[in-house]
């Protein structure tokens, strides 16, 4: 157990990767990356399918552990101090994960359980976390009831319960239709920008990234670019994000 | 962090086992017809060729329907315990399983907790069928019932925690019925559920060696022995020394560093 204190200063970065590589047999998923994003900041993690953004979603989830490498969470090793560094982490993953036959109270009292919180506390953050999203009055459904883009942001409302200071979305928006999809994005945004929440969005749909975002392009399981999309496009002469990822992986993207 | 924490975790979880129990009562009603299946006909079948004499711990002369029942509370807990190892592949499949190890909880608490939810739907399905055996005349003395609950739940974690190892080396969800042929039935035929063990000694010696060894026939002993209120030492050394096998293995296979997560990669099973 560490001695540190139990709030993050300043300086620690709300997730820090650290030189990790993965490979599943001979196959390289994730070839030396290491990146750091900054509390409360909105990262977007640009790559196409396979670029191995979720395996290093399940490095730094603690799914499983890399053998090179190290993913520190608000300065907490994932791997030895896993129970501090996940209690600060909220994960939406890519495969939606609420069971279809219990309703939306009962899957938010399901995973506040899972964090250790109180009967009251999971009540009024699952009251109120659906107020924000427009379904308070949605507590009592079944998931099964509710369209895709509900469940999305009701994923993360649950991810939102144990008051996470990073949150990880894995291609949060697939699947859903345009408006769904604008809705969900600057939902997300917003939480970042009032909560003060460090998100890191993970999608291979490049017209989600704004010219400001912080941007880890993720190609091959390399670390291709961290900056700003801004200085993406500057380095690669062209104005759209589309062009310069273009120009840097060599692949025609979405 | 507090135990507090600990138990509400359990709670949840014991609570999503009873809530996807009470959504899947086919699930139930199935668990519950195949040994009422085997005690109305089979064993009324085999009522008039196979006597069983005098054995511990049975006092008198007993009819096969009562001597099978034991075997039978054993085959809910075998075919439970498998069924949740399906329910953790699916579970790994569908995404849940994450949701349930990201909580920061240690990841053996986690395991330990699901496979004792899964446990204690399986003891009130032993207790609806023996409520219906009770009805057929299978009377085990009044205090068995109390008796057999740390029999039952000791049997039920062991018989689940060879499922958990099983489901962290299983590839597919197709391969269960591979369980079925391969552990299900070989397990729970060469035991001593349906014919006690000196009888199979009388016709092979190989599959009495086999039976003796069998972790499920002493799971069906020991619920045996409790219920006619007596201990079965062996047994119990046998089941809980099981346990702590299987339970230590499994949760090495869903061991973040070098466990089945780790080798088989996020989207795959």
């Amino acid at each position: 157990m560490s001695l540190t204190s139990d709030k993050p200063d300043a300086e620690t970065a709300a997730l820090e990767v650290d030189n990790v590589r993965y490979a599943f047999g001979d196959r390289v998923a994730v070839d030396d990356i290491g990146f750091r994003i900054a509390p409360g900041t909105f990262t977007i993690m640009l790559g196409l399918n396979g670029a191995g953004k979720t395996t290093l979603f399940s490095l730094i989830t603690r799914l499983f552990v890399a053998r090179q490498g190290r993913v520190r969470i608000f300065g907490y090793d994932v791997a030895r101090q896993s129970s501090q560094a996940l209690s600060r982490l909220g994960v939406v993953f890519q495969q939606p994960t609420l069971d279809q036959d219990l309703t939306v109270r009962q899957s938010l009292r399901y995973h506040g359980r899972l964090h250790g919180l109180s009967r009251r506390e999971i009540r009024e953050r699952s009251e109120r976390e659906l107020a924000r999203i427009g379904l308070a009055d949605r507590l009592n459904d079944r998931v099964r009831a509710l369209s895709g883009g509900q469940r999305r942001r009701i994923e993360i409302a649950r991810a939102l319960l144990h008051r996470p200071q990073l949150m990880l979305l894995d291609e949060p928006t697939v699947g859903l239709d345009v408006d769904s999809r604008t809705a969900l994005l600057s939902y997300a945004r917003k939480l970042c920008r009032e909560d003060g929440v460090a998100m890191l969005w993970a999608t291979h749909l490049i017209d989600e990234v704004d010219p400001d975002d912080p941007l880890l392009v993720l190609h091959r399981g390399r670390l291709e670019m961290d900056g700003r999309a801004r200085e993406l496009c500057r380095a690669q002469g062209t104005d759209e994000v589309a062009g310069a990822f273009q120009k840097l992986t060599g692949v025609e993207a979405g | 962090m507090s135990p507090v924490v600990y138990l509400r975790c359990l709670l949840g979880i014991v609570e999503r086992e009873a809530l996807r129990f009470v959504h899947q009562r086919t699930r139930f009603l199935a668990a519950l017809v195949r040994p009422l299946v085997w005690l109305f006909i089979f064993a009324a079948g085999f009522r008039a060729i196979l006597g069983v004499s005098i054995i511990p711990p049975y006092e008198t002369y007993i009819l096969y329907e009562t001597y099978i029942t034991p075997g039978l509370l054993g085959m809910i807990l075998l075919f439970n315990g498998m069924q949740s190892s399906l329910s953790m592949v699916y579970d790994r499949e569908m995404g849940s399983m994450k949701t349930l190890l990201v909580s920061p909880l240690p990841r053996w608490y986690l395991l330990s907790s699901k496979l004792l939810a899964g446990s204690l739907v399986s003891l009130l399905q032993v207790y609806t069928f023996l409520a219906i055996a009770y009805l057929w005349e299978i009377e085990p003395p009044p205090l068995g019932y109390l008796a057999a609950v740390p029999a039952l739940l000791l049997s039920a974690v062991m018989l689940g925690a060879l499922g958990l190892l099983l489901s962290s080396v299983i590839k597919q969800l197709e391969n269960f019925a591979g369980v079925m042929n391969f552990v299900i039935f070989p397990m729970f035929f060469a035991s001593s559920a349906l014919y006690p063990l000196w009888r199979i000694n009388e016709s092979s010696a190989l599959l009495y060696h086999i039976a003796s060894w069998n972790p499920f026939t002493h799971a069906v002993e020991l619920i045996r022995y409790a219920l006619y209120l007596e201990i079965n030492g062996q047994s119990l050394a046998v089941v809980t020394g099981c346990f702590g096998v299987f339970m230590g293995l499994a949760v090495l296979g869903y061991d973040p560093g070098r466990g089945v997560m780790a080798r088989r990669g996020p989207g795959a099973s």
